[in-house]
């Protein structure tokens, strides 16, 4: 069987004139990163709970992997994708001029405007291709905490092989405290992240069908 | 609305629970195994948990000694674990295992040898006094839990490398294996044995080894996570083969490496 090109305009109704909002890598690391965080986050609860850092334990129901054995292979199997998956991201996200073109320049004052017009419900979505100064910020923001969770995980998982890593995060038990904080800020971001898609269903079929 | 899932066509839900109970740590277990007669347990194996289901554990497993493969790799065996000073002791340093602290093995010295076997020219069982006449190496480092949390301690003892190198052991085999006293048992690397921080422990801070951390020895591999750090040690086999381990056959990772 040989494979074409699609170039019939029936197929590809105004592939032409319409502006690509997400190109596929972009949904294909979004989506896989979603999976890949979902897996991460409800098995990092479980281990979470074998040494509590705070006065609370997550509910063993919505966390993942049965018992602490369990959840450090669904954590150490799911990181190869966090890990492959996000590398690919950033490289395309440089690479391509994506980053450049559509999370910078940053101004505190269109933040704060943006956010205001935002609360009051009249922020515009007529183009999804371009970002407001707030998602600009928060896209921003999660890009830089997902580098911090990787980094403050592999301090945290080798604080002998990797022990300037884990010196630089404060050492071990510090360390662990970092991975906390940025998956809360993940957790957080991801709360807001879906209510908002939710809100402007037209965003999550972008990254969906790009259109 | 009580609906009752039904186990997968072609799948023997004996079978099913049995294999998930094997992925269970040995208390849990047997609680496990106790209630598996009931339908609660067979719903919450079947159905829709396919995220925690025996397949999948399978192909956890598959991933994990893949990862054996790359902590192996990683492993740098010049690479120290970070020492501490003296004032940065955990105390008390906690007692941990999977039994409460009265439960602990009770070894007699007066018995007690250290039975050497495997690929080793000289079998001959070491006895306590001859152990303490060895030459005496200390480090105060990080022991650190699959659970999470760390202490530091320090710990002195005999150079695992220089004791395997003067009973003549084949430091080309792949493995070391250990017995405990309460049964528990470790594999290591042949690497990670050779590590200079890698201990036979005598003792906690300059006294005898207490009964809670490992009386009359325990080996010390700063490297690894403490569930491979095994106490109340009694045998030590170097071999080719894999023995595996009481937590690493439950679903520990094997390598647990730092």
């Amino acid at each position: 069987m040989t494979l074409h090109a699609t170039t019939d305009p029936q197929l590809m109704p105004d592939a032409a004139a319409r502006p690509i909002i997400h190109p596929v890598w972009v949904r294909v690391t979004h989506w896989l990163n979603a999976l890949a965080m979902l897996i991460m986050i409800g098995s990092g609860w479980q281990i979470y709970d074998a040494s509590p850092l705070f006065d609370f334990a997550f509910p063993r129901q919505i966390a993942l992997g049965n018992w602490l054995g369990g959840a450090l292979l669904w954590h150490f199997a799911a990181m190869w994708l966090l890990m492959a998956n996000g590398l690919v991201y950033l490289i395309l996200g440089f690479a391509t001029g994506r980053f450049r073109r559509k999370l910078v320049p940053i101004y505190p004052r269109e933040v704060l405007g943006d956010l205001f017009t935002a609360l009051r419900g009249k922020l515009s979505h007529a183009d999804l291709s371009v970002y407001n100064a707030v998602q600009k910020l928060l896209y921003v923001g999660i890009i830089l905490t997902g580098v911090v969770i990787v980094l403050s995980g592999l301090s945290i998982w080798k604080p002998v092989q990797f022990h300037y890593l884990t010196s630089f995060f404060g050492g071990y038990d510090t360390a662990r405290y970092v991975h906390f904080g940025a998956m809360a800020a993940i957790v957080a971001f991801l709360v807001v992240h879906v209510a908002l898609a939710v809100l402007v269903p037209k965003s999550l079929r972008a990254m969906i069908i790009d259109r | 609305m009580a609906r009752q899932r039904k186990p997968p066509p072609g799948v023997d839900p004996r079978l099913l629970i049995k294999d998930a109970a094997k992925l269970l740590p040995e208390p849990s277990r047997r609680r496990f195994l106790r209630g598996a007669a009931s339908l609660g347990a067979l719903a919450a194996l079947t159905g829709c948990d396919i995220i925690d289901n025996n397949t999948s554990e399978n192909a956890l497993r598959v991933i994990s000694t893949f990862n054996d493969r790359v902590q192996a790799l990683i492993f740098n065996p010049n690479t120290l674990a970070p020492e501490y000073p003296e004032s940065k002791i955990t105390r008390p340093f906690p007692f941990n295992a999977y039994y409460s602290e009265d439960e602990a093995p009770d070894v007699d010295a007066d018995k007690w040898e250290l039975e050497i076997g495997g690929l080793v020219d000289n079998k001959k069982p070491w006895t306590l006094p001859e152990l303490y006449k060895l030459a005496e190496v200390s480090q105060i480092t990080r022991h650190v839990c699959v659970e999470g949390w760390s202490a530091i301690g320090s710990w002195q003892g005999v150079k695992l490398s220089d004791f395997l190198k003067m009973i003549g052991a084949d430091l080309t085999a792949k493995y070391v294996w250990f017995q405990c006293a309460e049964g528990y048992s470790n594999t290591i690397d042949m690497p990670t044995a050779l590590h200079p921080q890698t201990q036979l422990t005598l003792k906690f801070d300059h006294q005898i080894l207490p009964r809670a951390y490992g009386f009359p020895m325990k080996i010390r591999i700063p490297t690894k996570l403490g569930f491979k750090n095994p106490k109340y040690v009694t045998a030590m086999w170097v071999q080719n083969n894999d023995a595996g381990g009481y937590w690493e056959n439950q679903g520990y990772n094997w390598f647990s490496g730092l």
